[in-house]
């Protein structure tokens, strides 16, 4: 999508009232408005600085509010920000801030924006996902990371109260998009102060957001409730979330079933089943993460992946198919590109192995891997690494059995995360399992993953595909570029795709108003309400 | 599930006893153990076992790690045990023979319980033998050493190792095998005292026959009832801790398996109307650990009688 | 008596360190570090990651650092993967989640043990015996993994009696399934001992004599049979705690309790250094304290022990 348009779009969607969320016709509105939905785990940190898991963001989300929302369909809508402008050269962002508040009654300013992003690249705050802001370009922040430069060098300004002046190092066509992503919440400063770290803690969390942290019992629940104080607060039907860990997936749709929760993730296989007996509960939506062994062609890796004949028949040999249709089950898609297919703006180029069968597919493989000099005669002998998950391992021992007739011999190496990405950062490794997800809804968030200084974990490099993503930055139209680089995957191979992700679920249909159209998943509380039945 | 400490002591102190005139002791166990029927019943059921362990794979018809892909992704209908397509106990979710896997995790949970067991009794044997038999200032040391690791909780320590060496055959042996040698050490140092100040023993010394060799030939024979109970009862013990092992995911790796792997990739999907999952390995796992405590007890009993 | 109890004391002293030091190399030697995450973080972010918590001191000097701050703060650290709450937070929560349904399962098993045991060996051969040794022979070897959510699956699901996990301080109905999947298996073991012990006892001499004097049956057991009979069950209870704590991670895991045995495993995996050692320091002193309460146990039961 242009620059061009997504600011007009923008703009557009300031001109309307504020989204009301009421029941449809026929609808009568349930006594208790609570909504509680499956977490994996135990939320980390309640910190927007400090964030880096998904689970964190979803209720993030709900107690502190950024410049900008997201729509039902992952469009920008504005959140804190009533109206923004963009220099003609692309440069300075400045954003007017409607009469927000803090949970605790003081007015949200542009310096607690100032504050929160000058704090989360501050090397004193340690955030991990400082590189955020690296991301969003903004001025000195990779200096400031660096310990080059001191926070208040940060590209970004209050004018005054209500208006917050971002300054960026170049034209970043995906910037607005950023603004809804956690790290960019503001903090307030008071607060921070006054409690140090356990400033996220019950009784202590001031935010900005539909709602306030009630409770929070690590590793068991997490309940916020309506907060009264929210500048659209007259809007907000629900009343109480609560998110719930259960460590088990299994469990979790036992629960689910027994009435505990409203929302839970469908176990790997269960999706046909549950869909045919739940048809009004089970639902398979596009998530924007794509799935892939990636090939170690740095020098530390295996000689024969550095041989592209040979990592194009593996690629081959992989079907698709039979993980996405018999093993995951969920409505996942084959992936023959690395951007997640439904990403805005984003086309796929018509990859050849698209379009065979899966005879055709091994009838090359086999030829290539001949061609390279591999065969019966001489098998090839590779390890595929792979983290400790059930899915992980299902899909790793169905690639090692499709492998095999090609004369591939594969050893399976099950390693628990922190090994596993050590030694992908290491280049300690021959095949690696890795799935990336979308920062924000646009190609580049994957594809600036195989640039040379990208995060590349196979040190695959490549001038041209470098030059695109450089040049992407700038251009009007992106859409060939990116189609152009994904050529470029398909031709060089330095991971084998295997597929894009879905959000497979059991939602109560007594809960209304989750987005499915949002490919990033992120959803709003304020936008819920629950139905009598 | 543990050990009855106090009736190996028991045990060892007859064991340690001099040998009654007449008959051997051996003897009567022998007769006194074949009337046991729990004991005969277990000796059964393990030597079943271990057949199924070495030549059930001659029975079956697919391999461990073969998919099949007319089953896999309808495993619910399509896998379940028939012997029309050679899959006596079904399928597990992968469409893989759950036969050949019950067969291929016996094995495994097998030589994990036995050689984490022996490990055990190698060394819990030879440390107790020794501090016993040196004794003095040596003995002191080495007995509050087993003190202190005796207070160490094992289990975090087998997690930690098995996080920081990655997960092997071997170190499972190892990492299992040393959580439970500390009791054998301390009932052998036990009995090696009382040993130590008899006849044959003196007599040894007094020919000069070296400590080493005294301990080996003379002492731990002595004590092969305690070792022979011990081993026996170890070992269900070490294949639970096994399985809690693979409950945690850092049990053996992939297409390997092992009981505990696959009775919690039962117990997960036992609602999903694949029961045979669960029920296959589980009912080899139980009738297993049945047969040790069994004979254990049984060996036990037959050494040591008591008045019932 | 009072000696025994001091040079135990004085043996945790050096035991804990032991644990300190081992647990403390065997978890930095281990590949990945807190901070090893999906996406390389920039060097100087990781630098600033391992300055604030202090992780580019030298070993010797992180552990002198660690012991330091436990004996003259009792402050056991920040958590690297917890950055909002500190270790001592941590086990302040979740331990005591531990402890109730810990305790609450222990004392379900001894005195449910005990009582079927006991019932077991007196009504030696009736329909009760064969009952009490079949339950207890299925339910010692049934793992709590296959436990768990059995019980998740008939109680909630099914019969919709109990909620299926989580925790509440205040309401005993969390309590009860973390209790059974708990307990079961040391029930059981603790009857099979109690039974055997049980039978042992009552045909020895002295409760022949008991009988032989015209003693009613009742106050034959309580007042001579159960005492000597406890003896193995004592001996047995030092493991049965510690594997019981070790065991909690599957209840953690299976009913969302929030306690520390996931809370390790957790660390463990998640190379949260000073959670790890946290947990393990606890759970270790623990083991010693009730390990000697333990063998005082056996001293006061055993009148034949001296110390």
């Amino acid at each position: 999508m242009s620059k061009l348009f997504t600011t007009t779009a923008l703009l557009a969607a300031l001109a309307l009232p504020a989204q009301a969320v009421q029941p449809a016709e026929g609808e009568t509105l349930a006594d208790s408005q609570t909504y509680t939905y499956w977490l994996l785990d135990a939320i980390k940190t309640l910190d927007p600085a400090k964030n880096t898991d998904v689970e964190g963001s979803d209720v993030l989300r709900q107690l502190f509010e950024g410049l900008m929302n997201e729509d039902a369909t992952g469009g920008m809508i504005p959140g804190v920000a009533e109206s923004h402008t963009e220099s003609d050269d692309g440069l300075t962002h400045t954003f007017t801030l409607r009469d927000a508040k803090w949970s605790n009654g003081d007015p949200v300013t542009a310096g607690d924006f100032v504050y929160a992003w000058q704090r989360a690249v501050n090397p004193e705050t340690a955030s991990e996902y400082a590189w955020f802001l690296e991301l969003m370009n903004i001025r000195n922040a990779t200096q400031i990371i660096a310990g080059e430069m001191t926070p208040d060098q940060l590209g970004v300004r209050a004018v005054d109260d209500k208006t917050l002046e971002v300054t960026l190092t170049t034209r970043t066509p995906y910037f607005l998009k950023t603004l809804s992503h956690a790290t960019t919440f503001p903090v307030p400063q008071k607060v921070v102060e006054q409690h140090g770290d356990a400033w996220t803690q019950p009784g202590n969390l001031v935010g900005n957001g539909a709602f306030m942290l009630e409770s929070h019992n690590l590793g068991v629940d997490i309940t916020m409730v309506k907060n009264p104080n929210y500048w659209d607060a007259a809007n907000v039907v629900m009343e109480t979330v609560r998110g719930v860990t259960v460590n088990d997936n299994n469990i979790g749709l036992t629960r689910y079933l027994a009435g505990e929760l409203d929302r839970v993730q469908i176990p790997a296989g269960q999706y046909p089943r549950l869909s045919q007996e739940y048809p009004d509960q089970a639902i398979s939506i596009p998530y924007s993460c794509s799935y892939a062994y990636v090939f170690n062609v740095s020098d530390k890796g295996p000689e024969a992946l550095k041989d592209v004949r040979v990592r194009q028949a593996l690629t081959l040999g992989l079907n698709r198919d039979i993980i996405v249709n018999q093993v995951l089950q969920g409505g996942q898609k084959p992936a023959y590109s690395w951007t997640h297919w439904a990403t805005e703006g984003f086309q796929a180029p018509d990859a050849e192995i698209a379009t065979m069968t899966q005879e055709e597919r091994t009838e090359k493989a086999r030829a290539l891997l001949t061609e390279a000099g591999y065969g019966p005669d001489n098998p090839l002998s590779l390890s595929l690494q792979y983290n400790t998950d059930e899915n992980h391992k299902k899909l790793a021992i169905a690639a090692q059995q499709f492998w095999k007739p090609l004369g591939v011999n594969i050893t399976l190496n099950n390693v628990e995360w922190k090994v596993h990405t050590d030694r992908m950062q290491n280049q300690d490794f021959d095949m690696a399992r890795y799935a990336w997800c979308a920062d924000y809804n646009e190609a580049t968030t994957f594809l600036d993953w195989f640039r040379t200084d990208g995060y590349n974990s196979g040190k695959w490099s490549n001038a041209e595909y470098d030059k695109l993503m450089a040049d992407s930055k700038t251009a009007e139209d992106t859409a060939p570029l990116y189609k152009r680089a994904e050529e470029i995957l398909a031709e060089e191979v330095p991971a084998a795709f295997v597929y894009h992700y879905s959000k497979v679920d059991m939602i109560n249909p007594a809960i209304k108003g989750i987005p499915t159209e949002n490919v990033t998943n992120a959803w709003y509380a304020k936008d819920l309400y629950r139905i009598a039945q | 599930m543990v050990i009855e400490h106090d009736k190996m002591r028991s045990l060892a102190a007859r064991m340690a006893q001099p040998e009654v005139r007449g008959r051997s002791p051996w003897a009567d166990a022998r007769r006194r153990f074949l009337r046991n029927k729990a004991a005969m019943a277990g000796l059964v059921i393990l030597l079943l076992v271990v057949l199924f362990a070495i030549f059930g794979n001659h029975l079956a018809v697919w391999s461990n790690e073969e998919l099949d892909f007319s089953v896999m992704g309808q495993v619910a209908t399509m896998g379940q045990p028939s012997l029309e397509n050679g899959h006596y106990f079904g399928t597990d979710d992968l469409g893989r023979d759950l036969f050949a896997r019950t067969v291929q995790g016996t094995q495994v949970s097998l030589l994990v319980g036995l050689v984490g067991a022996g490990i055990a009794v190698i060394v819990g044997t030879l440390y107790g033998a020794v501090a016993g038999y040196v004794g003095g200032r040596t003995d002191q040391v080495m007995m509050r050493t087993v003190d202190i690791l005796m207070s160490i909780p094992y289990m975090f320590v087998l997690i930690l190792l098995l996080v920081m060496f990655g997960r092997s055959m071997t170190m499972l042996f190892l990492g299992i095998g040393l959580i439970s040698w500390l009791d054998m050490a301390r009932i052998v140092r036990g009995q090696t005292l009382s040993l130590k100040n008899r006849e044959f023993i003196e007599a040894a010394r007094a020919t000069g026959v070296s400590t080493w060799r005294i301990i080996i030939r003379h002492i731990v024979p002595n004590l092969l009832g305690v070792v022979a109970v011990y081993a026996t009862l170890l070992v269900p013990l070490m294949i639970l801790t096994e399985s809690f092992i693979s409950f945690l995911g850092l049990g053996v790796q992939e297409p390997l398996t092992s009981w505990g792997a696959l009775i919690s990739e039962g117990a997960g999907t036992m609602s999903y109307g694949t029961l045979w999952q669960l029920a296959f390995p589980l009912f080899f796992f139980v009738i297993t650990l049945f047969g040790f405590f069994f004979v254990g007890d049984g060996l036990r009993d037959a050494l040591d009688p008591k008045e019932r | 008596m009072f000696a025994f109890i001091l040079r135990r004391l004085a043996v945790a002293i050096p035991t804990l360190l032991v644990l300190i030091v081992l647990s403390f190399l065997l978890m930095h030697l281990a590949p990945g570090g807190p901070f090893t995450q999906e996406r390389a973080l920039p060097p100087q972010v990781l630098a600033n990651l391992n300055a604030k918590y202090g992780l580019d001191d030298p070993l010797w000097r992180q552990i002198w650092n660690y012991v330091y701050g436990i004996v003259v703060h009792f402050d056991f650290g920040p958590s690297f993967v917890y950055p909002d709450r500190t270790v001592n937070q941590l086990i302040a929560d979740g331990f005591p989640v531990t402890l109730t349904y810990g305790t609450l399962s222990f004392l379900a098993a001894v005195l449910v043990g005990v009582t079927l045991g006991s019932l077991a060996a007196i009504r030696q051969n009736s329909w009760l015996d064969y009952l009490a040794v079949g339950i207890s022979i299925g339910a010692q070897v049934l793992p709590n993994f296959v436990m768990a959510p059995l019980l998740v699956l008939v109680l909630t699901l099914w019969l919709g009696w109990l909620p299926g996990g989580g925790w509440s301080f205040s309401d005993p109905s969390f309590w009860i399934m973390p209790v059974i999947a708990l307990s079961t298996s040391y029930m059981a073991s603790i009857a099979r001992i109690t039974r055997s012990s049980m039978l042992e006892v009552l045909g020895s001499n002295h409760i022949r004599t008991a009988r032989a004097k015209g003693m009613p049956e009742r106050r034959v057991i309580l007042r001579h049979a159960l005492r000597p009979a406890m003896l193995p069950v004592v001996s047995y209870l030092g493991p049965v705690f510690v594997s019981m704590i070790t065991g909690s991670v599957v209840i953690d895991i299976y009913f969302s309790t929030g306690g520390i045995g996931k809370a390790f495993v957790d660390s463990a995996l998640n190379r949260d250094y000073a959670v790890m050692m946290g947990v393990t320091i606890l759970v270790g002193a623990l083991t010693i304290l009730f390990n000697l309460v333990v063998d005082i146990l056996y001293a006061w039961i055993d009148p034949k022990i001296r110390y």
